[in-house]
Formats: C-alpha cells, structure tokens, sequence
C-alpha cells in the first residue's frame, strides 16, 4: 500500500485535492431546487448504493417472502394440520362421549320405564372364540350380577349372562347357537327364539296353524324365566311352513346396528304387558280430517247406509209401505213384490195397488198410492241421487 | 534566454533542469499576478482576457518540473482568484490545479526552457483552461457558456505571447544554481 501510494503519489494527491475542491464548490453551489450541490452530489453518488441496497433488500424480501416465509407457510400448513388431526380426534371423542351420553340417557330412561330393577353396564370385550357370540361387560358379582340373568337394551334383548365374576361378567349374545328365549308375538303366538350364530335368529315350536306374517314383533313372553314379559326383541323376516312348525326367522333388534357399547343387565324381573300396538319404527304422518260438510251430511241422511243391501232393503220397505203391508204382521199376505218400484217421481198411481187406498178415503194426487211411504222413498231415491252426485229433476 | 541544445524533448527526467526559487518569489509572484487579473481590466477592459494567474502557474509548474508542487501551486492559485470573484471556491482551483499537474508532467518531458516550447504550452494551457472551465461551468453550476472557441485561440495567442515575455520575466528570479 505504502508503496503503492509512493509510486502515484502524485495522481492520488490531484485527485485529493480535486476532490477536496469539489467538494468546496458542493457546499457553495446550489442546483435549480435550490440544494446546494454537496447534497445533491451525495444524493446522486449514494443513490446507486442506495438502489444496489434496495433491490438488494427487495431481494431478500422477495426472497425471505417466497422462500421464508414459504417454508414458514409450510411449517405453518404442518402445524396446521397437526392441529386439523387432533381436532379430529377430539371431535370423534366428543361425539364418542355424546353418544355415550345419549346412550346413557336413554338407558336412563328405559330402566326407568321398565318395572324390572336394571343395572347399567357397558361392553368392555368380546369373549375369545369365534364360533362364540359373546362379549364382556363391566359389572360383576361384586355388582349384584348373577348367572343367567337377561341384558337388554331399549332395542331389545341383548343376551343373556353365561358366566359373572366379581368385576366382569359374559354375555351370550342372542344370535349365539346356544341361545334361547321364549318368545311371544302382540297376538300370542309363543315360540322359542334360538340364536343360530347368523344375524337372523329362528323361532320354534310355533305350530303351523298360527298366524305370524313377516313384521310382526316378538316380545319376550316370560316363559324361560330369564327375561320378563315384554321386553322387546325383533321383527319377524320371513315365515314358511315346516314340519311340525313353522319355519321363522327373526331379527334381534338390539343386534342391528352391531353390538352395544352400552347394556342393562336385568337385576330382578318384572312381567310386563305387551304394547297393544308394535312401536312404529318411524312416525308416520296422519293428515287430519277434513272439515264437516253440511252438503255430505244431506246426502246421506242419518241411518241411511251406502251398500247395496241397504239400498235393496229400503226398496222393499218402500214397496210393502206403499201396498199397505205390515211387515212382522200376522195377516199372512205379502206384498207383491213384482209390482213396480214405486218411482221417486211424482208419477201416476199404479194399478197393482189399488186396494192400497182404503175406500172412502179423498182421492189422492197422483202418483199417491200410500203418500207417506211414497214421499220417504222418494226422498230416499233423492238423497240417494244427491249423495251419487245425479241429477235433481226431482226437486223441481 | 538559454535552451537546452536545442532540443525540445528530453531523453530523461534527470537531463532537465529543475528550477527553485525563493519563498517570496512563489507568493508575490502569483499574488501579484491575481492583484493584476482583479484590478487592472478596471482601467483596461481589453486586458480581461489575459490570464496572469494561468500564466504564472503554467510557469511555476513547468519549472519545478515536479506535479506536486505544479498542484500546490495551481490550486492555491486557483483558490485564490476564485476567493476575490464572484465565482464558487473550487472553479478556478480546480481548473489551475489541473493546469499545474498536466504542466508539470509536461515539463517534465520537454525543454520548458525553449521559447517556441513556452509559446506552445501557454497557449494550449490556456486553451485547456477555458475548455476546462467551460466543461465545469456547464457541469457544476448548470450554466450554459457560449462555446468561444474562436475568442479561445485568439486570446491564446495573446495569452502565449504575454506569457514567453513572463516567463522570460520570471527566469529572472530563479535562484542561480
């Protein structure tokens, strides 16, 4: 360096002092904005430093924008998302719990309604063995749980216990092969529900002669001493003939839908009576009647019935009125019954009633053979008409 | 007058002769010389165009046939004819400073002792000069100069002929080796 500024020593001392003198004469002169030239002089000479400096630090922004912040963006769509799965899981737990809730509310109020004293309990595990339709709960003998007691759900029966320890207990199921209970239908066809480790169960011992169609309900009939009276169980699926008995599948409704999480265990039983009616599976809408109508009501006066006998009937009431005949009399004649209908149309008296009239008697308008019972057929024939929709010549 | 053997350039730098003078002579020289730029066209107009300073410095930096000392002088010069006008402090100093090192480089090189070469280098500093100040004139202080170039080679010619006679003049004050 040293020798460097030896060697040009003169040029660097011109350009000093050239340099030292300009910038005497930036201090002194002013440009047309009236800026001395030492400012403008060092605007200009710093403004490629400061352009270099800000494309330089457009640069890094654009860069720290798409790259950093990119990466940022990534690490942010991670976390995210880590957030997203959680969310999940909490969600699938709270629905977990409200239907847990749900399910136990309903229990609640199905062990409520029950007579029999039940023990909530929930499925903890299915029995090892696949040919058994078993699973476990999580009460025991310590809960007051014995063997052979009936679980139920508001569905319908569930099974029934096979073994119970102290803290747990196993459940065999109702479509186990080894499972029966007695069955009975809203019309008192008893049967034998067995589990036939399929998920329709079959009814025995229902006689050929019993009427059972497809959609009926079982109940529990009590007959097995395990579960009361009237705990529901499934809907029939199919019906046919066998010998002896008729051949009947059914379905566990408590099954449908896969095995409960939660269950009652029957504690002490009570008998209860069948509904009257099966429990719709769905409601269904009834439109509700329409206003009263004091047209329909003249169209058919009261007593007055639509059938065909009815309307027979009054014929010949009319016809016997008309001839003077006393029905249920003990004089012994009847009246002719082929003589013309009487009309309901004011219409000329026949001839074939002639001792209708008794003599003496005012002659009567036409067509008034027995005026009474003339004017009640034809007001019949009228209403009739009216109620048929006809024609009103009549009236006129 | 004495040359060098006739010769204008010199084969080395060490074949010239560098010229000293006393303390005095490089002050009132050049003060002298700016006195007479400020004052003297007051009474004769026509003597505006001559540029004793330029002069003065060419002469120094010539002789002293060193570029430092041609810089020293020419900016102290320049300095000081811009510090009695109304010119910014740096137009003229920066021009003379440029003056004194290219006259000193040049000086260097050629037999400053020469009429016809002291003849020539005025009048092209002088040419330089007003090219230079007109170039800063435009640059710095964004006027807008005629281009004189006419005005520029006929006041040169004046300005070399005053300027052999000066320095003749001024050979004269040259401390005897």
């Amino acid at each position: 360096m040293e020798s460097f500024l030896n060697r040009y020593r003169s040029i660097t001392v011109l350009l000093l002092v050239i340099f030292g003198q300009l910038v005497l004469l930036g201090v002194q002169l002013k440009n047309d904005q009236n800026v001395t030239m030492i400012r403008s002089w060092t605007a200009t000479a710093v403004s490629p430093v400061l352009n270099i400096l800000g494309w330089g630090r457009h640069s890094s922004v654009g860069f720290f924008r798409n790259y950093v912040l990119l990466h940022d963006a990534s690490e942010e769509n991670r976390r995210l998302r880590e957030d997203l799965d959680r969310l999940k899981v909490e969600n699938v737990f709270l629905k977990n719990e409200l239907n847990t809730a749900e399910r136990a509310k309903a229990l609640q109020l199905f062990a409520a309604r029950t007579p029999s004293k039940t023990l909530a309990a929930s499925v903890v595990g299915s029995a090892a063995g696949s040919d058994t339709n078993a699973v476990m709960v999580d009460r025991g003998t310590l809960s007051g749980v014995e063997r052979g007691m009936g679980v139920v759900t508001p569905d319908g029966i569930v099974g029934k216990v096979l073994y119970a320890y102290a803290m747990i207990s196993v459940v065999r199921l109702v479509n186990d092969q080894d499972f029966a209970a007695g069955v009975t239908t809203l019309n008192g066809v008893h049967g034998v529900l067995k589990g036939q480790q399929r998920p329709l169960c079959k009814v025995d011992y229902v006689p050929i002669e019993e009427k059972v169609a497809p959609g009926d309900m079982l109940y529990t009939s009590g007959d097995d001493h395990i579960f009361p009276r009237g705990f529901p169980v499934g809907p029939v699926k199919s019906v046919r003939n066998g010998q002896p008995f008729k051949e009947i599948l059914a379905e566990a409704s408590a099954l449908q839908h896969g095995i409960p999480e939660d269950v009652l265990i029957i504690v002490e039983g009570v008998h209860q009576e069948l509904p009257e009616a099966p429990p719709p599976n769905q409601p269904v809408y009834i439109n509700p009647a329409p206003p009263s109508s004091g047209q329909a009501e003249d169209a058919m006066p009261e007593g007055q019935v639509g059938t065909e006998a009815d309307r027979m009937r009054s014929q010949i009431k009319a016809l016997g009125e008309a001839q003077g005949h006393v029905f249920g009399g003990s004089d012994g004649k009847l009246p002719d019954f082929n003589a013309r209908n009487p009309s309901p149309s004011p219409a000329p008296a026949t001839p074939a009633a002639p001792g209708a009239s008794p003599p003496g008697q005012p002659e009567k308008p036409p067509g008034g053979a027995a005026p009474a019972a003339a004017s009640k057929a034809s007001d019949t024939a009228r209403h009739t008409n009216q109620a048929a929709g006809g024609g009103g010549k009549q009236d006129r | 007058m004495s040359y060098s053997g006739g010769r204008i350039l010199l084969s080395s730098r060490g074949e010239g002769q560098v010229s000293r003078f006393r303390a005095w002579v490089l002050l009132v020289v050049p003060l002298a010389a700016i006195l007479f730029q400020v004052s003297v066209p007051l009474f004769f107009q026509f003597l505006k165009y001559l540029e004793l300073p330029l002069l003065v410095v060419v002469y120094f930096a010539l002789m002293r046939r060193n570029q430092m000392a041609g810089l020293a002088v020419g900016t102290a010069v320049g300095l000081a004819q811009d510090s009695l006008s109304t010119n910014p402090l740096g137009m003229y100093g920066i021009v003379y400073t440029l003056v004194g090192y290219f006259a000193a480089s040049v000086g260097v090189r050629l037999d400053v002792d020469h009429g016809v070469i002291r003849l020539l280098l005025a009048y092209f500093f002088y040419i330089f000069h007003e090219l230079l100040y007109w170039v800063m004139e435009r640059a710095l202080q964004g006027r807008q100069p005629a281009f004189k170039i006419e005005e520029w080679l006929i006041f040169g010619v004046l300005n070399a002929i005053v300027g052999v006679a000066l320095f003749h003049f001024l050979d004269k004050l040259r401390e005897s080796s």
